[in-house]
């Protein structure tokens, strides 16, 4: 089996996400794929898997030209894939989603569900998977839920098996699990192409790499080469990979989180119990897999979530049960995790965005009117020290790119007096310039004196960063240890495994 | 999940969340009950008669005396609101169960028609034909509904394919004079305006409630015209249709009040038995109907595994078209006889209120239209015999229900995931 992608070109509207891309995937091996977010890797996958037509080029199986005019055609051909967002329904059973599209019947379109059952549970032991085909799918975990997707791959015969950024959701156990289940599988000769931007996995399960950016292939890469020859590949020029930051000095206590819980709409305890305290001058990073309370954490100290319990302390003032108005003002800065979504109005102008935490007095607003000219010396200003590029200050923020919008965001928020700066996600979906620039001004804020939490999934961003790391799970703090603690200790916590119960 | 040795892991845990809302409605009804059974007390027998002529056994009407009776059972209403205050403080569940509701529910009913019947009598068996009669539209297009909805499309047209199928069956039933043909052009007509609402809503992106509101209004004008301008003109020849005779089982119409209310009954409201069941078999054990679930719940998924999402929607939301169009054909070829103007009279709404009030299962949405089906009847009935209460409070009775089911007893339920978005390819 192999698989040959020839001169794949993908365009939307003037931007060319694929640009003339080769690519070839045999049994037996793993092809990683290796780029930045965005660079066209999940387009170049998707057009592989028939979601998108390719606009130039072909696709060979064994030599022979296919055409895919959707997913069933590729699975017909023996591609499968597991997508980064997993196309699993949750109210549905295990088995019921292994065999929708593909439903073995009784007469009369009857579902055969012993048959879908006995399905799962034959591969799922074939590759130790302990799957119960009656489970519903919304009630596991993700590691689990990943396994669903591979079952579903496999029972249609997959031999060509494409992971999309399959360890983005993972603690570092599930994802070394993840890497076994691949290694069996190249074993009993299945074809995997592995995209991720994490070098780490790449070295340790590749037999191949192929080096994307901007939509081009860049090159090949050996498995043996080093972290930061690959980094300029995919960069395209050399990356520093830690930030350069003097030690903390740090202060007084100025935030202390004495017993907090955030009760969500379905009574469950999402943060729950959560005791923390942040001194001046030094950044704590909260350390997690997604989905462990963090969000909710950061969201209960500005005071958008509904239910709190517990108090929450900015140097001496309480928080909790504030609104975000009064937060703001008691100088708490924020960058939002989902910034599309919280962090500005794309459909606004960098101007606009840039105040709008401030549109309700001076110095922008004067007796109900905005004041323009303000406004724009303040973004041009803005603009020039964070050096956000755009058109200029008229342009719409939803039309730059992730690091631009996300250096507009951060110059909001630290063009005000802060006493605390909350920055969930930070570099999320940026392009790794913008990476270097936001980490900076992030340890320049510290330096300041100003107390910093640093909410991050990303264990090389919370190592960078970190004067003290929380690791928190399932809502609790499992334990809070230094800043340069290593990997494999900040792994197992964020599987839940107390600091003690490690070996230090 | 692979376990680390030594873990200590801690466990998710459930904040202690009590809902007020059941036993603060209940305590509500328990007071209109004592203030009936006290305050404003009726003196009297009460008169509930059991039978129809052509039962195997006749049972004697039910006599009981009106003032002690409404007493006793509104002490027992109070009974059972306190009795849900306490499950709500100590009960392991921390909520009022359904069935203490329900329980509430029939109670509540027998003390009011009790009061209401001072003197007279009340023909349970003619009060649950006529409800069923009622539900009957209500449940197919209820079933319409339920399935556009779970293949992602609020089908808010219901009304307008309800009326156009009754147009439909009066005007071919009548012209062909075969009735069993009207039955397939209401079904017709409701395809039809289904069809518009699908492509629109599918094809070309339109806000499917937008779409459906247009198109009540298009067929409500439509039908409204032609029936001024063609059916009055020949009202002979377009506008009587013959009507579905009533089929009695054998020996099961026999059987006391379940006999006359269930078997014997038209050809239309058989189909309505046969038709809910089949909705339900049909979306939870086949597999057209585990694609309709996928496309409404997670239409990304379903298009991965190659399920055509867009052609599925069309096509289910035809059929629900159809289904609905049966329940049109109700008015002209069973319960009418002839098309009037608007007969359907809002009932497409009141259908989707059963499907939500149903909580998207075909079964619960069939029994929540007859629910509403019974409330309408209990009023005209009540307006029949004299009740006290005035009949323009009455008439609000069946939307008083339907607020109160949808918004009081349904709590939190969860529609399809995908319902009324659309879905586009990038």
């Amino acid at each position: 089996m192999k698989l040959e992608l020839r001169g794949i070109t993908k365009r939307f509207g003037s931007l060319t996400a694929n640009d003339h891309i080769d690519l070839v995937v045999r049994s037996g091996e793993i092809h990683c794929l290796l780029g930045e977010n965005g660079a066209g890797k999940s387009t170049l996958m998707n057009v592989l898997y028939g979601l998108y037509q390719a606009d130039e080029g072909e696709i060979l199986l064994d030599g022979v030209v296919q055409r895919f005019s959707g997913p069933r055609d590729a699975m017909n051909a023996g591609i499968g894939m597991v997508h980064q967002h997993f196309m699993l329904i949750p109210v549905f059973t295990v088995a019921e989603n292994v065999m929708l599209g593909n439903e073995p019947t009784r007469a009369g379109g009857t579902l055969d569900l012993d048959t879908a059952r006995a399905r799962v549970r034959e591969i799922s032991e074939r590759f130790g998977f302990d799957l119960d085909p009656d489970a519903l799918v919304g009630d596991l975990s993700v590691g689990v839920q990943q396994r669903v997707e591979i079952v579903k791959a496999l029972s249609r015969d997959a031999r060509i098996l494409v992971f999309d950024e399959p360890t983005a959701v993972l603690t570092p156990p599930e994802t070394d699990a993840l890497m076994a289940i691949m290694r069996r599988l190249k074993e009993r000769g299945t074809a995997i192409v592995f995209i991720t931007h994490k070098l780490r996995e790449v070295r340790e399960v590749a037999d191949r790499i192929t080096v994307v950016r901007l939509g081009k292939v860049v090159g090949e890469a050996s498995p043996t080469a080093g972290n930061a020859e690959l980094a300029s590949m995919m960069v395209g020029r050399a990356v520093e990979l830690t930030v350069r930051k003097a030690p903390a000095q740090p202060g007084d206590t100025a935030l202390v989180l004495r017993d907090l819980s955030v009760i969500d709409a379905h009574g469950q305890y999402v943060v729950s119990h959560v005791d923390l305290a942040v001194r001046r001058g030094e950044i704590l990073a909260i350390a997690g897999v997604q989905g462990n309370g963090q969000t909710e954490l950061t969201e209960a100290i500005l005071g958008l979530q509904p239910r709190v319990e517990g108090s929450i302390t900015l140097d001496g003032v309480e928080l909790a049960g504030r609104t975000p108005r009064q937060v703001l003002d008691a100088g708490v800065g924020f960058v939002p995790e989902d910034r599309a979504r919280d962090g500005f109005v794309a459909e606004f102008t960098i101007a606009e965005n840039l105040m709008l935490d401030r549109s309700y007095g001076a110095p922008f607003v004067r007796a109900g009117a905005l004041q323009l000219d303000t406004i724009e010396t303040f973004a041009r200003a803005a603009i020039t020290e964070f050096d956000i590029r755009a058109q200029g200050t008229g342009t719409n923020v939803g039309r730059l790119s992730g690091g631009n919008q996300q250096k507009v965001v951060l110059a909001r928020e630290l063009n005000r007096e802060l006493r605390l700066l909350v920055a969930a996600q930070p570099t999320r979906g940026v392009d790794v310039g913008s990476i270097e620039f936001i980490h900076q001004r992030i340890v320049r804020t510290r330096d300041a004196g100003v107390p910093v939490i640093v909410v991050s999934t990303e264990l090389d961003e919370v190592v960078a960063l970190a004067d003290r790391i929380a690791v928190m799970y399932r809502g609790e703090i499992v334990g809070v240890v230094p800043g340069d603690s290593p990997r494999d200790v900040l792994g197992l916590m964020m599987a839940g495994a107390a600091p003690q119960a490690v070996a230090i | 999940m692979s376990s680390v040795s030594g873990t200590a892991t801690v466990s998710a845990r459930t904040a202690v969340s009590r809902s007020w809302k059941a036993p603060i409605a209940l305590y509500a009804f328990a007071v209109i009950a004592l203030v009936l059974g006290f305050a404003v007390a009726r003196t009297g027998t009460s008169t509930f008669g059991l039978t129809t002529p052509g039962d195997l056994v006749a049972l004697a009407p039910l006599a009981v005396p009106t003032g002690g009776t409404v007493a006793a059972l509104a002490l027992v209403l109070a009974g059972l609101a306190v009795a849900a205050h306490a499950l709500v403080l100590f009960g392991a569940g921390r909520r009022v169960p359904r069935r203490l509701v329900a329980v509430f529910a029939i109670v509540f009913l027998v003390a009011f028609l009790t009061w209401a019947s001072a003197g007279r009598t009340i023909p349970v068996t003619g009060l649950l034909i006529g409800g069923l009669a009622l539900g009957t539209p209500l449940v197919f297009g209820a079933l319409g509904g339920v399935i556009g909805e779970r293949a992602g499309v609020v089908n808010v047209a219901l009304e307008g394919q309800l009326l156009l199928g009754a147009f439909s069956a009066a005007v071919v039933g009548s012209v062909t004079g075969q009735p069993v043909l009207g039955l397939v052009a209401a079904m017709a007509g409701g395809v039809l305006v289904a069809l518009i609402l699908a492509t629109f809503a599918i094809r070309y992106v339109v806000d499917q409630v937008i779409v459906g509101i247009v198109l009540n209004v298009l067929v409500t004008g439509l039908t409204g015209f032609l029936y001024v301008k063609v059916l009055k003109s020949d009202a002979d020849l377009f506008n009587a249709p013959d009507r579905f005779p009533v089929l009695p089982v054998p020996g099961l119409s026999a059987i006391p009040i379940v006999g006359p209310v269930l078997f014997r009954q038209t050809i239309i409201v058989y189909l309505m038995y046969v038709a809910a069941f089949a909705v339900w078999f049909g979306l939870f054990r086949t597999r057209w109907g585990l694609r309709v679930r996928a496309v409404g719940e997670h239409p990304t998924a379903a298009d991965t595994v190659g399920i055509d999402v867009n052609r599925t929607r069309f096509w289910n939301v035809a059929l629900a078209g159809a289904i609905a169009g049966v329940g049109g054909a109700y008015f002209t070829l069973d319960s009418v006889g002839a098309f009037t103007k608007e007969m359907t009279n809002g009932m497409g709404f009141i259908a989707l209120a059963a499907v939500i009030f149903g909580r998207w299962h075909p079964i619960r949405a069939t029994f929540a239209a007859l629910l509403f089906g019974f409330a309408t009847n209990l009023q005209s009935m009540l307006g029949i015999i004299g009740s006290p209460v005035p009949s323009e409070f009455m008439l609000m009775l069946p939307y008083v229900i339907t607020v109160f089911a949808v918004a009081g007893l349904v709590g939190r339920s969860r529609a399809p995931a995908a319902g009324g978005k659309p879905y586009l390819k990038s």
